[in-house]
């Protein structure tokens, strides 16, 4: 018994230790999973062959060790989440079978996260076409990479910033054939044909979020997981360009973001959130244009006028 | 009619390219007011036929500005776009005055046409700064929106894009009001019909005493 616990207390401070240096996503090359998840190729011994051997490494297992630092879960370790026996190689087969905790499994009911709203978003996200049509097996983490996620619309106050880590989430996917035909053993649909009714496609990937046009927006959820079968997506460009626009409702409700809205007279008359095409959105300018042509046309009736009164009998 | 009073104006060149023009700037003006009006309105036809009407000709008036540039500077028509600087201001005043006073008094044109002068002052004036300024300044700013990276990103705390729409749809608007103008006084001449007939035939008549 005695000697059991000796045994423990050993094992935990070595590992413990083990685990200290290893806790740390700095130096990659020296923990214990990333030497081999962050490289093209790994190296391990042979114990059979008695050798070193060096092999290439599965791409889609090669972790970004630079995201991984930033992301919210950069205090765990790997082995907080994946099976202590992966500390070996080769991997053994059992463990390939082991569940991993989801989103719920550890935010739900949690007060300090009640911010994030977790089972809404889990509620909504139940409505969506992902959810729907492939249940359970489309999780949380086909979106959001345990790894490397980070609140990026909360934290960053760069709208580009937001939308292109946002939508780089879908575009993983849906730009991957690969990714999608894992997901629904079917090719994926070309997204520029698909959306080849929206003009200056590119800007507007890189300025509105794919969740914009696709989701329902719900005023008491920060991002909306309800995405909508295709039919029900948003067309109506007047939706974003006028001043009462849905950017605001979803988008621009960060607090972070918030700031943008008041920065004067002139970034009132053309805030980005009115961003509309042409002059007519400038309501001065719009004035200004009906006074001239209307001015114009009077100028020319009267000339006409006058013009017939001074008719001479030669000119016709 | 002898050649004696016909003065061969207007060239193949010039008439090929206004016509062009003439025809592509009247279908960006419809698409640029369609589009103005709205993406939901389809006020007079769908946003993005309107959309890709623009582009196309848009691209046309484009290719045929430099046909006018070129033709201006290779051939003696360039001279009449030249703006002497005497009487700078005085002169177009003067012409001015002719269509809103003189030419219902009798009074005879002050700078009548020739082979040496093909436009009365004031007209030049509008002529260079539509085809200088106006006119390049829509290409610029339009080629800016169909490739919308190439725009600073920001000006001040504006949209680049923002500030480039606003600037393409004024100019648009100002090239609007010119051709009204420029076809109401095209109308001003022995009969109102005559100035048009020369820009197709490109054979002007003189008149002698009144333009
Ligand atoms: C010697 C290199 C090496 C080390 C060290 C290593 N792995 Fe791996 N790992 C691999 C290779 C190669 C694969 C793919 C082949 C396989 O699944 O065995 C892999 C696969 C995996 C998989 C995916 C299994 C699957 O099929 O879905 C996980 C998860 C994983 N490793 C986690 C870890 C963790 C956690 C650590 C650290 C505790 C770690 N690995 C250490 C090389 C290594
Ligand atoms: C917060 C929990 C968590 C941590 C910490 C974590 N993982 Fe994972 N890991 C997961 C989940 C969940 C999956 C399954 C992802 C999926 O289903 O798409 C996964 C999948 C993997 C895979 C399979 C490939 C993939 O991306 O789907 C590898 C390899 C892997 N993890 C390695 C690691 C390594 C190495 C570390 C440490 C640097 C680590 N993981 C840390 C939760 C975690
Ligand atoms: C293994 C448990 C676990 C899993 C699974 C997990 N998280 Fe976390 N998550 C945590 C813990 C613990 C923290 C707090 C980390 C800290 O204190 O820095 C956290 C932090 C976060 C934060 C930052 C909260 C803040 O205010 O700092 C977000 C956002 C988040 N997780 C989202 C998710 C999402 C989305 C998923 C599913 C894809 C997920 N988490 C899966 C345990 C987990
Ligand atoms: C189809 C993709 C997708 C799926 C599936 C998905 N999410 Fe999200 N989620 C997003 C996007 C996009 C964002 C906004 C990105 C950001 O935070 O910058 C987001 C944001 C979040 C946030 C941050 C909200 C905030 O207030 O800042 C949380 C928390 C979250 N998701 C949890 C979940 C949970 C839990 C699940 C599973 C029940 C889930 N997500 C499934 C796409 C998805
Ligand atoms: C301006 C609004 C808008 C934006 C932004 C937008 N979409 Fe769409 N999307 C639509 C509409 C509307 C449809 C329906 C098109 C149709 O049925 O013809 C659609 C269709 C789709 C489809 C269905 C394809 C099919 O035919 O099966 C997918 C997938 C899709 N979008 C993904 C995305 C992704 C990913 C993004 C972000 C990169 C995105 N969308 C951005 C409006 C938008
Ligand atoms: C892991 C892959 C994956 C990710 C990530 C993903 N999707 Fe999908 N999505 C799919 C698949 C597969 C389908 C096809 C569903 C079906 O068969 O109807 C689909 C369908 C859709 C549809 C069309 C639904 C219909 O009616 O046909 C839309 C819209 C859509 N996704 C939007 C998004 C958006 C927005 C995001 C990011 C927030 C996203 N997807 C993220 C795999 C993904
Ligand atoms: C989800 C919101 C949203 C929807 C829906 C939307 N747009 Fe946009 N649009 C934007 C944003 C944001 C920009 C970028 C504005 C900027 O950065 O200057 C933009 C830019 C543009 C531009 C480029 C600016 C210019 O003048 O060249 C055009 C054109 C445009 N949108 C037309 C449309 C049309 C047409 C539709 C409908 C078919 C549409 N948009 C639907 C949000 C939207
Ligand atoms: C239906 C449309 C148009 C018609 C009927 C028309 C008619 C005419 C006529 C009759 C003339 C010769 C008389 C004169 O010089 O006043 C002329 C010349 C001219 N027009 Fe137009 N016009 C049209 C559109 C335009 C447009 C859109 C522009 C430029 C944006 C333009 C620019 C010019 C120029 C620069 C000249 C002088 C050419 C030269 O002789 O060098 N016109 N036009």
């Amino acid at each position: 018994m005695m000697r059991n616990r000796l045994i423990l207390i050993v094992f935990v401070c070595c590992f413990g230790w083990l685990g200290a240096r290893a806790q740390s996503y700095e130096n990659a090359q020296e923990h214990q999973c990333l030497k081999c998840h962050s490289n093209q190729t790994y190296t391990f011994h042979n114990d059979l062959m008695e050798r070193q051997e060096s092999r290439l490494m599965n791409p889609y297992f090669v972790l970004d060790t630079i995201a991984l630092k930033a992301g919210v879960h950069h205090v765990f370790d790997c082995i907080d989440c994946h099976s202590y026996e992966y500390t070996t190689y080769p991997h053994s087969a059992n463990i390939k079978l082991e569940p991993l905790a989801t989103c719920l499994d550890c935010h739900g009911g949690d007060e300090s996260f009640a911010k994030y709203q977790f089972e809404r978003i889990d509620e909504e996200y139940q409505k969506s076409v992902h959810y729907q049509t492939y249940g359970d097996a489309f999780t949380c983490s086909k979106c959001h990479s345990q790894h490397t996620y980070t609140a990026t619309a909360r934290t960053s106050s760069n709208v580009q910033e937001i939308v292109e880590y946002s939508n780089n989430m879908c575009l993983s996917c849906h730009n991957s054939m690969q990714e999608y035909k894992l997901v629904s053993g079917k090719d994926n649909p070309e997204l520029v044909e698909v959306h080849n009714w929206l003009p200056n496609q590119k800007l507007h990937f890189e300025n509105v979020r794919c969740i914009e046009c696709h989701t329902q927006v719900e005023d008491s959820l920060m991002v909306s997981h309800n995405i909508l079968p295709k039919e029900q997506a948003l067309r109506k460009c007047v939706e974003c360009h006028s001043s009462n626009s849905r950017l605001i409702a979803s988008l621009y409700k960060y607090e972070n973001l918030q700031s943008r809205k008041g920065n004067g007279i002139l970034g009132t008359m053309v805030s980005n959130d009115s961003y509309v095409i042409g002059t007519h959105q400038v309501p001065l300018l719009k004035t200004l244009s009906y006074i001239i042509f209307i001015g114009l046309i009077v100028v020319i009736i009267i000339h006409t006028i006058f013009r017939i009164l001074n008719r001479k009998p030669d000119d016709k | 009619m002898t050649n004696n009073n016909k003065v061969y104006f207007y060239p193949m060149w010039l008439r090929i390219w206004h016509g062009i023009n003439a025809l592509g700037i009247i279908v960006l003006i419809i698409t640029g007011l369609s589009m103005q009006s709205g993406i939901d309105s389809g006020f007079i036809m769908s946003f993005d036929k309107a959309v890709d009407a623009h582009n196309i000709s848009g691209i046309i008036v484009t290719l045929n500005y430099f046909l006018f540039l070129i033709g201006n500077l290779v051939t003696s028509n360039g001279k009449f776009y030249l703006v002497k600087p005497r009487a700078f201001i005085k002169r177009p005043i003067k012409q001015a005055k002719y269509y809103s006073w003189g030419m219902f008094h009798g009074e005879s044109a002050p700078y009548p046409l020739s082979e040496k002068r093909k436009f009365n002052p004031l007209q030049k004036y509008f002529y260079i700064l539509v085809m200088y300024l106006a006119v390049p300044g829509a290409i610029i700013t339009g080629f800016a929106l169909l490739f919308p990276e190439l725009i600073i990103e920001k000006v001040y705390s504006l949209s680049g894009i923002f500030v480039t729409a606003v600037f393409h749809s004024i100019i648009g608007f100002v090239i609007s009001i010119f051709l009204i103008i420029h076809l109401y006084v095209a109308t001003i001449g022995k009969s109102p019909l005559e100035n048009f007939k020369s820009i197709i035939s490109g054979w002007h008549h003189i008149h002698h005493g009144k333009k």
